[in-house]
């Protein structure tokens, strides 16, 4: 690295400024939930008496246990649901290379580029049918069948590259194709199943339009979801709407900076597959 | 339990997998009998996830499509109505507006961003290593793993008339252009494009400073020794090396902007009157407010034809690196 001066100095200002940028409005909005509820104060002002209870208020008017508790239910269902059907699938395009495998891949990966507006409107229709409209579960079928393309995508792209010689190997030791996966090739792919975990329980928590149109009561909902309805009906109580974002950020914020290492390598390397 | 076998490149992936004839000769070694176990063992492993996605995806599609040429309330009654509305949609300015203000979300969510971003990474790559650099990496990418919601409502605040950005250019002594930001019909398009670009830029940045490291120091070493300009070195090296991450960033951008919702919902839920109304927006409001299920669906049909006509294009110029 044998920059000269001005430029790391240049770089280094440009970073701290964007740093600036993105931590601003965070801070922002966590000085406007300290101050009276049902006040309008600045942008950046530190209350003259904070009201920390603010949070506490927001807590128990946002349903906080409740909404959590549907949150973590639709995370904890949607994906371990999702890694087993991905991986097996993943395993059957990439390592059994089954006829018909390249034209599997490419239906899947076609899913990649749907806009979630565009198939809303029948899967109301079809849930309104099966009879599971409003309801976590809801939520919790289509969104483990919009993860498939990217979560088959991301498990293949494992399995291609594993040599086919360990499977040959578990073979004439009389293995069955069952045996080859759950013993042998799913403890291999633990690294990519916990990233693709990773990456799906942030998805399923921060998932909106899905909540919204599908499920009516904010206690059902994801957290995002319930935020959305929290904004509907307290909009114009800008410190509680406030208290209330931050929140429902805590529990993202805690899991982004313990696992940040993993989940920005996740989601660089998701991107760049897909 | 060492793993050594394990390959960490992940771009080569497409290569190695179209690789031909691995498997084929493999498979010919085998008796036919065993091969068509093999088989449906192997079909009977895709089928789980396979049907899910059809389910919930596949016919979903296809559904939208044939919605798309009735007319239907959701309860009643459907009647077929052939193209009437996507004439419709090319007819009612409010709806082909939808569209207009998708292409120019894209300038906003992905355009810039990613020109932006293109630029802030050729600045800061030589000192975005060590600790201020991975400390900067983890800050810009706070808001990509934040819901879009909170976005939105965050940004709500700050582009109110009392919220910080008004405060600050009043600072700056630019007190008389404040205004209401999303309630303004001039201002709230891209005003909405800015919350765009605050979720968007870090994510930009970062992917594309991982493509910087990348590149052979030397390349860059020996444009300096030949006296290459910043602009120089950035338009010889760094865009021409970068094509693949480039379209990443454009790819994810582009259905970002195309598919917006979230965001639009909260801060302006489409207005002031259709200022920031976008296809996510109107197919919702026609499908579930005003019950014209057959509108929205066709509403629904043109958005996803977009998204591929303009995602084929970056795929393709972008890839060729890759393959």
């Amino acid at each position: 690295m044998r920059a000269p001066r001005g430029e790391i100095w240049t770089g280094r200002i440009l970073l701290l400024a964007l740093m600036a940028v993105t931590i601003l409005p965070f801070i922002s909005i966590f000085m406007t939930a300290l101050h009276p509820s049902n006040t309008v104060p600045n942008g950046l002002e530190w209350p003259a008496d904070p009201q920390w209870g603010n949070f506490v208020e927001a807590f128990r008017v946002a349903q906080m246990p409740k909404t959590l508790a549907s949150s973590t239910f639709i995370v904890l269902a949607v994906v371990p649901v999702s890694l087993i059907l991905s991986t097996m699938a993943g395993f059957a395009i990439g390592m059994l290379r089954i006829p018909g495998a390249s034209a599997l891949l490419f239906l899947f990966v076609f899913g990649l580029t749907l806009p979630f507006p565009g198939i809303i409107i029948p899967i109301y229709f079809l849930e309104r049918a099966m009879h599971i409209y409003n309801s976590r579960l809801a939520i919790v079928l289509p969104l483990i069948a919009l993860y498939m393309p990217f979560a088959v995508f991301w498990m293949r792209a494992h399995f291609v590259n594993m040599p086919s010689e360990l499977s040959e190997a578990a073979r004439v030791d009389g293995a069955t194709t069952w045996d080859l996966f759950w013993r042998i090739h799913v403890p291999l792919a633990r690294p990519p199943i916990a990233s693709l975990g990773i990456l799906m329980s942030i998805w399923t928590w921060n998932q909106f339009l899905i909540a919204l149109v599908l499920v009516e009561d904010p206690t059902q909902r994801t957290m995002a979801g319930a935020l959305g309805y929290f904004q509907g009906h307290y909009a114009t109580d800008i410190p509680l709407l406030c208290a209330a974002t931050i929140l429902i950020l805590v529990p993202t914020l805690v899991v982004f900076i313990l696992f940040q290492r993993q989940i920005i390598t996740a989601l660089l390397q998701g991107s760049l597959k897909g | 339990m060492t793993a050594p076998t394990r390959i960490e490149s992940d771009i080569d992936v497409e290569t190695l997998g179209n690789r031909p004839g691995v498997h084929m000769i493999s498979r010919r070694a085998h008796f036919s009998k065993r091969v068509r176990r093999e088989t449906i063992v192997g079909w009977l492993f895709v089928l789980p996830a396979l049907l899910m996605y059809v389910l919930f995806v596949l016919m979903p599609l296809l559904l939208t499509i044939l919605y798309s040429f009735f007319r239907w309330n959701g309860v009643g009654p459907m009647t077929w109505v052939g193209l009437k509305n996507y004439v419709t949609i090319f007819q009612v300015p409010n709806l082909l507006g939808t569209i207009k203000n998708a292409f120019w979300l894209v300038v906003w969510f992905s355009i810039i961003p990613v020109g932006l971003g293109l630029i802030v990474a050729s600045v800061i790559h030589r000192v975005a290593t060590g600790r201020l650099g991975a400390i900067a990496r983890t800050v810009l990418f706070l808001p990509q793993v934040i819901p879009l919601v909170a976005a939105g409502i965050i940004w709500g605040w700050l582009l109110a008339l009392p919220g910080l950005i008004n405060q600050i250019l009043r600072a700056v002594g630019l007190g008389a252009i404040t205004t209401a930001w999303l309630g303004d019909f001039d201002w709230a398009l891209p005003a909405v494009g800015l919350i765009g670009i605050w979720v968007l830029l870090g994510f930009c940045i970062v992917l594309l400073l991982t493509g910087m490291t990348k590149v052979d120091p030397a390349l860059y070493e020996s444009a300096r020794i030949d006296g290459a300009s910043w602009f120089r070195e950035f338009s010889a090296i760094t865009i021409p090396l970068l094509r693949y991450e480039i379209g990443v960033c454009l790819t994810v951008t582009v259905i970002a902007a195309l598919a917006a919702f979230d965001i639009i919902w909260v801060s302006t839920a489409g207005g002031p009157g259709n200022a920031t109304s976008v296809p996510g927006i109107q197919i919702y409001v026609l499908a579930f407010t005003q019950r014209a299920v057959g509108l929205a669906s066709a509403l629904a049909v043109m958005l996803m034809v977009l998204v591929v006509a303009v995602i084929i294009p970056i795929q393709w110029l972008s890839r060729e690196r890759a393959l």
